[in-house]
């Protein structure tokens, strides 16, 4: 094993688990704020993943795609929230989970009608296409480096959104008290409106950003939104600090499970079996992780107990 | 300025203000007394919007806000100092006030100096979180936050309750400087009598669910207050 394949799957590990996190940090925040569990978040990342698709397709343009992945998405959130979610804040989760099964449902089959079955291509722009040299002569796609650049750019954008501007007081104060948020005169549906939109953008984004390195059809948000709602319980549900402490956490377990467990099984066991049992290891290695952060936190890394 | 005239509300089957009127003015203190449980509190969200009314009107400012939503009253300019405070226990002091931003345009939206007047040991603390504060520091925090919003009504849900002594004076104070300001109309609930006794202009009295006396607090027979209201 070298150390420039192990710094490499590190990276990979990196980029995944920053993907987890635009993608987990809309979820974490509309469960946070809204406490709404909701399923069609792949949807959204889907959507943003075909409107970015659409249009880099049309004008050539990667920039441009991304542009309209976020603003696929947060438009078709921001319709979304005003007429379906917004019915069920006042509901249980379980009804929350039904309902937004059935968006799963008709999103799906809605691409499916507009765009078909096959899936569409998003190549990676061409100034970001070639690898890059690192420090010690490791090379790297660019494009991935790009991915994590743009994850932890999110990141710290949303930190400051929600600790330094005053939509994210109202966001932290809508999070512990909606009933009195609302009688200081602000106006929670609209609130409600913009959070969900600019989760939905996120998820959006992430799809397009996945899209150019996988490929980009009906089906591809449910495996992440999986993934995603594993990053926010190892966090702690409405925590985005917690959000991004285990999607890196998530994204490195995976992803260096997946290539560490076989060469260590290796040691004690023909490569066959070790690759065998390593790779089935790994596969639920995260789940593993999830349970144990669950038997010592039971509300998650940063999670409010309550 | 703001007239509750014959509202009845009902928690389900239950109902818990029957038949209700109450006026309060600029300048002036309505105050609502008597026993836990009579529906003082819920007199207060019904004016604040926080609960709808099943019966009769609430008109502010000469405008009828019996179906309008807690948010829109407030910016219509009423605030509320909810029982047990409901500040923000994770945002800092300093946070808690802006969020009385909302109504007010974007060049008003400055803390008033008169926060830190009445009471001075905000400004020490805008920092620390809404949470670390002691129960009386959040009661006077929860105050300043309505002062934010320049309310033209204030209702207050007994703003002594579980307080020390030292800060209901301070509370009282303020309570008296913004009734003597004469542009603000008070509303006051309060189980404490002598509280509200020294700064009542006007009272009403509760039980079940209605007003079993009223009048102006020049007139009011104290005993027979004490009667009604003593557990």
């Amino acid at each position: 094993m070298s150390m420039i394949l192990l710094i490499e799957q590190a990276l990979n590990g990196l980029q995944f688990g920053v993907m987890l996190f635009v993608m987990a940090a809309g979820l974490t925040l509309v469960f946070g704020v809204m406490g709404l569990i909701n399923l069609a978040h792949g949807s959204l990342y889907m959507i943003g993943a075909f409107a970015a698709a659409t249009v880099a397709g049309l004008t050539g343009s990667f920039l441009l795609a991304l542009a309209a992945s976020l603003a696929a998405a947060a438009a078709a959130g921001a319709i979304v929230e005003i007429a379906v979610i917004r019915r069920l804040y006042a509901r249980d989760h379980l009804d929350q989970v039904l309902a937004t099964f059935a968006l799963i449902l008709i999103f799906s089959e809605g691409t499916r009608w507009l765009f078909g079955s096959f899936p569409l291509f998003l190549d990676t722009p061409d100034w970001l296409s070639g690898p890059v040299e690192l420090p010690g002569g490791i090379l790297y796609p660019a494009y991935r480096l790009g991915i994590i650049g743009v994850g932890l750019a999110v990141a710290l954008g949303l930190y400051l959104l929600i600790s330094r501007t005053r939509l994210g007081i109202r966001i932290r104060a809508g999070e512990s008290d909606r009933e009195m948020i609302a009688a200081l005169g602000v106006d929670i549906s609209k609130l409600y409106t913009l959070v969900f939109a600019l989760g939905a953008a996120l998820a959006g984004l992430a799809g397009a950003l996945v899209g150019a390195i996988q490929s980009v059809q009906v089906g591809m948000g449910e495996p992440v939104l999986i993934l995603a709602f594993v990053v926010i319980v190892i966090g702690g549900i409405g925590s985005i600090k917690g959000a991004l402490v285990a999607s890196l956490l998530v994204g490195l377990t995976d992803t260096m499970g997946g290539f560490l467990l076989p060469i260590a099984f290796a040691q004690v066991m023909e490569p066959a079996n070790a690759m065998l049992l390593g790779s089935a290891l790994a596969s639920m290695l995260i789940y593993i992780l999830m349970a144990v952060v669950l038997i010592v936190r039971p509300s998650g890394l940063f999670g409010v107990r309550s | 300025m703001l007239n509750v005239d014959n509202i009845e509300l009902h928690y389900g089957a239950a109902q818990a203000l029957r038949g209700v009127s109450l006026t309060a003015q600029p300048g002036k203190v309505m105050t609502v007394l008597g026993r836990n449980g009579v529906g003082k509190t819920t007199l207060l969200r019904a004016i604040a919007g926080r609960n709808p009314v099943s019966a009769g009107t609430i008109s502010f400012q000469g405008q009828d806000v019996t179906r309008t939503r807690s948010e829109a009253r407030a910016r219509g300019g009423i605030a509320m100092v909810p029982q047990g405070r409901e500040i923000f226990p994770l945002l800092s002091v300093k946070e808690n006030l802006e969020t009385g931003f909302a109504r007010l345009p974007r060049r008003e939206r400055t803390i008033p100096a008169e926060v830190f007047e009445l009471f001075p040991v905000l400004k020490d603390m805008l920092s620390r979180r809404g949470g670390d504060l002691s129960g009386g520091q959040q009661q006077q925090l929860a105050i300043g936050r309505a002062l934010v919003m320049r309310p033209d009504l204030l209702v207050l849900d007994e703003p002594t309750e579980g307080i020390q002594p030292s800060i209901i004076k301070d509370i009282g104070r303020a309570i008296t400087f913004l009734r003597n300001r004469g542009d603000m109309a008070i509303v006051l609930v309060e189980q404490y009598f002598e509280f509200a006794r020294d700064l009542a202009d006007d009272y009403v009295v509760m039980d079940r669910g209605e007003i079993t006396l009223s009048g102006t607090a020049a007139e009011m027979d104290e005993d027979e207050v004490l009667r009604r209201i003593a557990v």
